[in-house]
């Protein structure tokens, strides 16, 4: 069992085109650890500075992880975690 | 270059209007790069200035749209005090190399101006924009 993550299509090239990709840890900070061994350089799209970068949505399931435990916020077997960039500019 | 029906032209422009002075956003879904259903987006920013979609909102609607076999064909917002040309910040967040990025100005009450641009790796380019009745 592992969690899927679904990928934008911004960040394809790390993962050779596939939408969706699966990978393990405990909490999100492990999980995107463990995408970055598979997937070279995605992480530091990702993450800055050991924070969620702030244009980039992360989502477990339904929620928002800003709004749950952020980086720490605990994911399990069969849980979809899903990666969007924020639409935004000035 | 973009082709989109007069209507839907007419729907961004009324939606950059109600929300003057506040920027206002959203997104014309479809497939194979024709534009066909529109989305209007809050504005989770509120702002003259700047814009976000609101977080939760963007889930659903991207995920509706992966449901449908849509993709966001149009990403417009609107400038309420300067041109229709994409900010050094617009450029800095554009993440759908794929969309058409429209911006539409309502800094004149009379005029509106109503541009499409391609930004991809950071690159602007404009295109033509073609109104189909």
């Amino acid at each position: 069992m592992a969690i899927e993550v679904r990928i934008p299509t911004i960040l394809r090239n790390y993962t050779g085109g596939a939408k969706a990709v699966s990978a393990e840890g405990a909490t999100l900070d492990e999980l995107i650890s463990n995408l970055e061994s598979a997937h070279p350089g995605i992480k530091e799209r990702l993450i800055d500075q050991g924070n969620l970068r702030r244009f980039v949505n992360v989502y477990l399931n339904d929620e928002d992880v800003r709004f749950l435990g952020g980086l720490g916020t605990p994911v399990s077997d069969g849980d979809t975690v899903t990666v969007l960039p924020a639409v935004a500019g000035g | 270059m973009l082709t989109i029906s007069q209507e839907l032209a007419d729907r961004i422009i009324a939606h950059a209007r109600a929300d003057h002075p506040d920027e206002a956003c959203g997104v014309i879904a479809g497939r194979g790069g024709v534009p066909e259903r529109f989305v209007p987006m809050e504005n989770a920013e509120r702002s003259p200035t700047f814009y976000r979609f609101d977080s939760m909102e963007q889930l659903r609607v991207w995920r509706e749209m992966d449901d449908r076999d849509e993709e966001p064909v149009v990403i417009y917002h609107s400038h309420t005090a300067t041109e229709a040309y994409p900010s050094r910040t617009d450029i800095s967040y554009a993440s759908e190399p794929d969309a058409h990025y429209v911006l539409v100005s309502t800094r004149d009450e009379q005029d509106v101006e109503f541009r499409s641009f391609r930004i991809v790796d950071g690159v602007v380019s404009e295109e033509e924009v073609r109104f189909i009745p």
